[in-house]
């Protein structure tokens, strides 16, 4: 059974269709890129599977139970995790309280109100781990606005698998990093390949077709296509809509 | 953190001294003025409370002082003069209060924020106006003060500095813990970022309503205190101006560092002693120097610009 399926989403801004009859579902373990020209709804895309923004209509199904109508911090409970295009941490935290303040969201109750969070290493002990797999272990100390670009990308990517999602969507995770920043988030999602089933959107065709089990092409709020990279790639619609300025 | 524990330690010692030097300078009034700094600090702590950590910035915190005061008075009045009956009866009626008005307050956000708790505190202010039986607008003066473990030791003002330094010193570790438990991460972190603590599985909301209710059961505390060092109430002690001068406090001693608010307290109603005996235009003087102080100070002016504005970062 696919663990999102997506039918007939619509989002409209004004007189604009964001998101026109969507159709996506998406298989357990895969990773599945979204690819699309600015504006084509991507992030809106997001926005709605996540909760952030409601949609006009349609249904979204996750492990077959229909979410469309909670509100976001209940459809991360369910496992639902995304990253932001834009950066959004906590930036007068520390890197590791950023992590911590993920774990403690679904470790147990937060209206606890005497003990000392900072001193839980219950908390700690696993942002670490997640620390550690985007390689920021170092930086744990550090207040996170004072961060390089590239390092809050991906504190952005620890503070998201600190929940333990069962399905991460990650929004332009490469956005605005170099190419050693890139090449190491590369790295971090393909050692989560597997693991976590990620919806990914990504500019970057070059990540995108080395990581992607799956490819979808989104143009004026509709995917066009479906499938492996190299079939994506091939099909003459997408050469058209979109890859067509780079073939 | 550890300058911190150094202040709050110096401000609790100074104020513990006190007394003894008002027995030295044989100037029994300095009690008194402690004593109402302590009702201040109170306050002011439990506004820091919930505007530096939880980035609400409440102008309607005279309010809970009010019903804090007038709990005072109405149990009084029906023979119950008993300071912790006193203390519980203020406690269950500003949280209700607190929470009521909260869960609406809380649906604004910014200056839209800052207006409705102003139009709440307004609406208690008339609520005790109208309340003819306690003196209407003029307020009512309390026969004597509350009793303790039924003995009248609190007619000493020493005593009663005391206790009320012991409630603001309990006040103050409370406050201290809770901005460094779960709770005050998830209010720290609302403040830093909503959406972001949206993002991770938090409703911002619920711990914000949560910590709007606690800081008003605390300022309902100043109100009981400040209700019988002056042993009289009046819906005075909810005007807007007095909301006004506890922002004022916190903004002076450095929003979001509960130490700072009492020492804002402290300087306020000093400043407030000092310049009043030299000149009658002692505010254009305070004015002055809180411009000074906010200026130069790192957190000052910017931060609450940044939270007028409904900045949320
Ligand atoms: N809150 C909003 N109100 C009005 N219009 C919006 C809003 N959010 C997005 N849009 C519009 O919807 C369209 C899709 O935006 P979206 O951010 O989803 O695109 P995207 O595919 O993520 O683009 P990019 O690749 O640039 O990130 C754009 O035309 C955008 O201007
Ligand atoms: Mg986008």
């Amino acid at each position: 059974m696919s663990l999102l399926v997506v039918d007939k989403l619509c989002k409209r801004y004004g007189a604009l269709k964001v998101t026109d009859d969507l159709a996506l579902s998406v298989e357990p373990g895969e990773l599945h890129a979204i690819i699309g020209p600015n504006g084509a709804g991507k992030s809106t895309l997001i926005a709605q599977l996540s909760g952030e923004a409601r949609c006009d209509s349609g249904s979204i199904r996750f492990d077959g139970e229909e979410i469309s109508g909670l509100p976001m911090h209940r459809r991360v409970a369910r496992g639902l995790s995304r990253s932001f295009q834009i950066t959004s941490i906590l930036p007068g935290f520390t890197v590791l309280e950023n992590v911590a303040t993920a774990v403690q969201a679904r470790e147990g109750s937060s209206f606890s109100f005497l003990g000392r969070v900072a001193d839980e290493s219950a908390l700690n002990d696993q942002a670490v781990t997640a620390l550690g797999r985007v390689g920021l272990t170092d930086r744990a100390g550090t207040i996170a606005g004072s961060l390089s670009h590239g390092e809050k990308r991906q504190l952005e990517l620890a503070i998201a698998l600190a929940t333990k999602p069962r399905l991460l969507l990650l929004d332009e995770p490469l956005a605005g990093t170099s190419g050693g920043e890139a090449e190491r988030l590369v790295e971090v999602m393909r050692s989560l390949k597997g693991e976590v089933t990620t919806v990914l959107i990504e500019h970057d065709m070059d990540a995108v077709f080395r990581l992607a089990d799956r490819v979808s092409v989104l143009v004026y709020g509709r995917i066009i296509a479906t499938g492996s990279p190299d079939v994506v790639r091939a099909d003459p619609q997408v050469r058209a809509a979109y890859l067509g300025e780079e073939a | 953190m550890r300058g911190r524990a150094l202040a709050a330690t110096l401000i609790f010692a100074a104020f513990a001294a006190v007394p003894p030097l008002a027995y030295w300078a044989n100037d029994p009034y300095l009690i008194v003025i402690a004593s109402r700094i302590v009702a201040f600090a109170i306050a002011a702590l439990a506004l820091d409370l919930i505007l530096g950590y939880g980035g609400m910035v409440s102008f309607g915190h005279a309010a809970f002082v009010g019903i804090g005061a007038y709990s005072v008075a109405i149990l009084g009045q029906a023979g119950i003069t008993d300071l912790m009956l006193q203390l519980l009866a203020a406690i269950v009626a500003a949280s209700a209060f607190a929470l009521v008005t909260g869960a609406i307050s809380l649906r604004t956000r910014g200056v839209y924020f800052i207006m409705i708790t102003l139009a709440f505190a307004q609406m208690a202010y008339f609520f005790f106006v109208s309340l003819s039986a306690y003196g209407g607008d003029d307020g009512m003066t309390l026969s004597s003060r509350s009793t303790l473990f039924g003995s009248d030791m609190l007619r000493d003002d020493g005593i009663f500095f005391y206790v009320s330094l012991g409630l603001l010193g309990a006040l103050f570790l409370i406050a201290t813990r809770i901005v460094g438990s779960r709770f005050g991460r998830v209010l720290r972190g609302s403040r830093e970022n909503a959406l972001r603590m949206n993002a991770i599985g938090f409703s911002p909301f619920r711990y914000q309503l949560v910590a709007y209710v606690i800081s008003g059961a605390m300022a309902s505390v100043a109100g009981v205190v400040l209700a019988n060092q002056t042993k009289f109430v009046s819906p005075a002690f909810m005007n807007w101006h007095v909301s006004g001068e506890l922002i004022v406090m916190v903004v002076l001693g450095g929003v979001g560092n509960l130490i700072g608010a009492v020492f804002g307290a402290v300087v306020a109603l000093v400043l407030q002693e000092f310049l009043g005996a030299f000149t009658d235009h002692w505010q254009l003087w305070f004015g002055l120097i809180l411009v000074g102080v906010t200026l130069a100070s790192r957190d000052g002016v910017g931060g609450l610009v940044r939270r007028l504005t409904g900045g949320k970062r």
